[in-house]
């Protein structure tokens, strides 16, 4: 049985079309990159899986079954955004979310969630700010306490979208770290949807690139390769290797470079003439 | 003093009081959540059609109470309906609320003799209410608070985190309309105490204080709702003592409760807090040097 299966999947809001005709397998236990340039439809692929948005067309299948909202056995990891510093909350009470923060009801203190908690919060390292009003905390601090919540529900697929975006190099090998050794101790699936691959490079067995509806799929070596790249550019990009990172370049036009972050994520320009 | 005592065993007293004590909870907690989600423009646009439903109930002879509850409902579908995501929501309030107070003003101008009673929606009434509107705010305030219990958890998810919440199921949106209610409600009842023009001292003030004084949702809840009932019946207390109306004492006693919980009590705690946690943090301190060599020889 495959984690997450799309076969020949279309997403669409509305009239406009974001990626056609996906058919992608995931293996269980594999780390899968998403690449792409923004409003490409990454974050759609994630809210796919979750049971948010119906596809247009086709069938996508996550652990044996349709996509339905709450899935117990997927967690998730989003952006880092920042929280209020008054806001009277701490990272205790944000990883309990994880646990019963959507079931109805009061949520009374309880031993046994208290307990999990505070092996959640050990397992990041985290226990020592724990009780700090989580606005105060650190970005880095506040992504550790994001992965323990979405951890904590012992989930079998982890989704991460943008998890490393606004930290540090530190923060993102520490993040990035935490979310490897989970899935080597439980033999977890994780999607990761980024849009620098360097920092997970060495952990991606499979790479998942969108560019304006068009997809390409396969290991890191097969995918991110000049030709592959050109092709679903559909304009000339370069794909260079140096010191172990790979950097995804595009041509020079009259409108800049045709790739709008060179060195990060690709952007075609879209008043290119066609050619 | 003597003469407060006296006042206790009247009837209009004590429903004022067993009203007043319904009406702070609900206020307490409702306010955590207005403060949280930052909705205090809303909480104004309910006051004020809040008024023009009683001014309407009034006019056709209806209860005002009832016209109060009818017109905060209407305006939180209105809102419901038309926007709840936070960008463009204060846009469309404006909008409801403006074609709203219009009707206010065309049903005051339509009624004769109506002074009195304008008079008490806009500034509170508590030590007016009969026994059938105490009744009648206790039921309202039961159920509200029914709901609020039941939505609590998945709420405070909802505000503090809401890309996950959806992500875990939580349904952001519909919960988004149904607090919208619940603060229809609780504005209706708010405004039987302090009038359509100070509803902000009992559904903003209590949870902006109880924010400074701790980090714990939960403490920070029963905070908002200590202070909210030590405000409505320190108010009702003062009322009798000085026959003044009660919201002048609300609104000050509320007032001072968040000038301390912000420059006294607040950072105090904070300080003892922040001390407490340098003296646990300190064993942890000493070990981890040994994980951050650990993890930077495995990187």
């Amino acid at each position: 049985m495959n984690a997450v299966g799309f076969e020949r999947v279309t997403l669409a809001y509305g009239e406009r079309t974001i990626w056609s005709d996906l058919t992608l397998q995931i293996a269980p236990g594999s780390f899968v990159a998403i690449l792409g340039p923004n409003g490409s439809g990454k974050t759609s692929l994630l809210r796919a899986i979750l049971g948010l948005v119906a596809p247009a067309a086709g069938r996508i299948e996550v652990q044996g079954h349709a996509p339905h909202r709450g899935d117990p056995g997927i967690g998730y990891i989003p952006q880092h955004s920042s929280f209020d510093p008054d806001l009277p909350f701490r990272g205790r009470d944000l990883v309990r979310l994880g646990i019963d923060g959507h079931r109805w009801g009061m949520g009374l203190p309880d031993a046994k969630v208290t307990e999990r908690v505070a092996r959640a919060l050990g397992s990041v390292e985290a226990a020592a700010y724990a009780d700090a009003p989580i606005g105060r905390l650190s970005g880095g601090e506040q992504q550790r306490l994001r992965v323990a919540q979405a951890l904590v529900g012992e989930p079998k697929l982890l989704l991460c979208d943008e998890p490393l975006a606004n930290l540090d190099l530190r923060y993102q090998q520490t993040i990035t770290g935490l979310i490897a050794a989970w899935r080597e101790r439980s033999g977890g699936t994780v999607l990761f949807v980024t849009h620098d691959v360097n920092p997970v490079l060495s952990l991606v067995d499979q790479v998942l690139f969108v560019v304006n509806g068009r997809w390409a799929a396969g290991t890191p070596d097969e995918v991110l390769s000049s030709e592959r790249m050109s092709e679903l550019y559909r304009s000339h990009v370069d794909v260079v290797r140096v010191h172990g990172r790979v950097l995804v370049v595009g041509e020079t036009t009259e409108t800049g470079f045709n790739l709008d972050e060179p060195h990060h994520v690709p952007v075609a320009v879209e008043h290119r003439p066609e050619g | 003093m003597d003469q407060v005592i006296q006042l206790l065993g009247y009837d209009f007293v004590q429903n004022a009081i067993a009203a007043g004590i319904v009406i702070a909870i609900v206020s307490g907690v409702v306010s955590r959540f207005v403060v949280a989600r930052n909705m205090s423009f809303a909480v104004h646009a309910l006051s004020e059609l809040g008024f023009t439903g009683a001014a309407g109930f009034i006019l056709l002879r209806l209860s005002p109470v009832l016209g109060l509850l009818a017109g905060t409902t209407i305006t939180a579908v209105f809102i419901g309906a038309l926007g709840v995501r936070e960008r463009g929501r204060d846009v469309v309030i404006g909008v409801v609320m403006a074609f709203g107070l219009g009707l206010g003003v065309l049903f005051i101008t339509l009624y004769k003799g109506y002074a009195n009673q304008a008079f008490a929606i806009l500034f509170g009434t508590i030590t007016g209410v009969s026994r059938e509107d105490v009744l009648l705010l206790v039921g309202i305030g039961a159920v509200t608070l029914a709901a609020l219990a039941l939505v609590y958890r998945p709420l405070t998810f909802a505000t503090v985190d809401p890309e996950v919440a959806a992500a875990r199921g939580v349904p952001v949106g519909a919960l988004a309309v149904v607090f919208l209610l619940i603060m229809a409600a609780a504005v209706a009842e708010a405004i039987q105490v302090v009038g359509v023009l100070l509803i902000l001292t009992l559904l903003i003030t209590p949870g902006a204080a109880a924010e400074r004084l701790t980090p714990r949702p939960g403490a920070a809840t029963a905070w908002s709702v200590g202070i909210a009932l030590f405000c409505v019946l320190g108010g009702i207390f003062f009322a009798l003592l000085t026959n003044h109306p009660v919201s002048v004492f609300v609104t000050s006693l509320s007032f001072a409760c968040y000038l301390l919980a912000r420059f006294v009590v607040g950072p105090r705690r904070r300080d003892a807090r922040a001390a407490q946690r340098t003296v646990s943090v300190a064993p942890t301190l000493v070990e981890r040097p040994a994980s951050s060599i650990t993890e930077k020889t495995r990187l």
